[in-house]
């Protein structure tokens, strides 16, 4: 018997997904807060750290978005191989979904024409990544993304002749040219490899993990770590405004690559580091 | 050595003179809100020489497209905007009495230069502390461009809205002198 999951069921777990990003943030972010808040002695960067802790406690208490900018919809969605979809289009049913959160949830629509720069209204379509994957069940990551540290965010075909520490200068340089934009304490997703569009795949994937969560390879590990400890020597800190906390964490993630070519991507985290997940 | 200050908007010259970077300063009274597509169409209307719809002498814009408030509150979460897309449009406002902004992220030494010559702050909210600013805001009315939904030009009433001096009259910029404090090796 082949298991169906109806796109009604899809739509409600999306639309909740969306509002519970955005209202609570995790509590792998929070305690990185706490953290931070720690190695800073400036009144400014502590200010700021004191004022994102009560931010996060008045969003989960009074059920408001973080953030002003409720980002574009970004959802993950992992299909297992065995099971049936009924009741219509999976994709529309994601952007239902995806409506409903935006208006019932107050949140804030910011997906426009990126020519007219008119506002579709409700926040769709959102950006899916799909993945067929062995098993019967369907797994949504939502996963809202402001533009602030977006656009932060490149791309580079490195030669492979600049290797791992070609990766690591080409991110840390990233970051430090980003300063104060991507709202710093930033979380900060590596892919290497793949091809161009992949590396991009790959570092947006990476920011899926939970803060402090390392890469299960020993050497990549390593060079995240090494990474992050280079990021918070900038002395750039939290808003920007001079600290110890530039990031509150690195994540790499790696898949072979042309002969040719080094693919790496890195995608920026604002601190507003928002992704809930659903099993159906 | 930074200091706590309040006021009280409009700002006067003397307000501002008085201001140094790192300084945290708790903003009441009136301020204006606005972010690209709001400052474009000031910026027009400056061209066309006609009058704005509001005045900005003396005032404080904050750079902030809001969530949709929730029923019974004036506004919801309410944090800053990147600040650099409305380097473009800064330095005329600045000219025409603007005393302050209020934002997130670096300024163009236009801007920089501007706020030296004619007398104005840029202060820094916390980006993404959305819910925690919200409720430092009292009041919030639409005032032009109600087309542009999040974007349009509100008056807000502030109570102790939190800032920090980034760009003084003298010139000065916390994002830089923070790094040198800061960075090693």
């Amino acid at each position: 018997m082949i298991r169906e999951i109806s796109t009604q069921e899809i739509i409600k777990v999306v639309r909740d997904l969306g509002i519970e990003a955005n209202y609570n943030l995790g509590d792998d972010v929070l305690l990185a807060f706490t953290r931070a808040l720690e190695k800073e002695d400036s009144t400014a960067a502590r200010e700021v750290m004191k004022e994102l802790i009560e931010n996060a406690r008045i969003a989960r208490e009074e059920k408001a978005p973080i953030c002003q900018d409720c980002g574009l919809a970004v959802v993950f969605i992992e299909i297992g191989q065995d099971m049936h979809i009924i009741g219509g289009d999976l994709k529309e049913a994601i952007n239902e979904g995806v409506r409903q959160g935006y208006r019932g949830g107050y949140l804030r629509k910011s997906a426009c024409h990126p020519i007219t720069r008119k506002n579709t209204g409700d926040n769709t379509p959102a950006i899916i990544h799909m993945q067929i994957v062995p098993g019967d069940k369907m797994r949504i990551i939502f996963a809202p993304k402001g533009g602030g540290s977006e656009n932060m965010s490149r791309v580079d075909m490195l030669s492979p002749a600049a290797g791992i520490e070609g990766v690591k200068d080409f991110v840390v340089k990233r970051v430090k040219e980003s300063g104060s934009n991507p709202c710093p304490p930033t979380i900060v997703g590596i892919g290497v490899g793949g091809t161009f569009e992949r590396s991009a795949i790959l570092a947006k994937k990476a920011l899926l993990r939970n803060i402090g969560v390392r890469n299960p390879d020993p050497e990549l590990a390593e060079i995240e770590e090494e990474i992050l400890a280079r990021i918070n020597r900038l002395g750039i800190g939290p808003m920007g405004y001079g600290g110890n906390s530039t990031s509150l964490d690195v994540f790499l993630e790696i898949e072979p690559c042309h002969i040719a070519s080094l693919p790496v991507a890195v995608n920026i985290q604002c601190h507003a580091a928002r992704h809930k997940e659903a099993v159906i | 050595m930074a200091k706590q200050i309040r006021l009280t908007t409009p700002l006067s010259t003397e307000d501002v003179e008085n201001l140094n970077i790192g300084d945290k300063v708790l903003l009441n009274g009136v301020l204006l809100t606005g972010r690209d597509a709001a400052h474009k169409r000031l910026f027009e209307l400056i061209r066309e020489g006609k009058e704005l719809p509001v005045d900005i002498k003396g005032q404080v814009i904050y750079y902030v497209g809001p969530t949709p408030a929730k029923p019974g509150k004036p506004i919801g979460s309410a944090g800053p905007t990147t600040s650099y897309r409305m380097d473009p449009y800064s330095p005329k406002l600045i000219e025409l009495g603007l005393k302050g902004m209020i934002g997130k992220g670096n300024r163009s030494q236009t801007v920089i230069e501007a706020m030296k010559r004619f007398k104005a702050v840029y202060f820094g909210a916390t980006g993404g502390a959305g819910a925690l600013l919200a409720k430092r805001i009292k009041k919030a009315e639409i005032v032009a461009y109600p087309d542009l939904g999040p974007e349009a030009i509100r008056i807000l009433e502030a109570e102790d809205f939190p800032v920090i001096v980034i760009n003084d009259t003298k010139g000065n910029d916390l994002y830089q002198e923070g790094i040198k404090r800061y960075a090693k090796g």
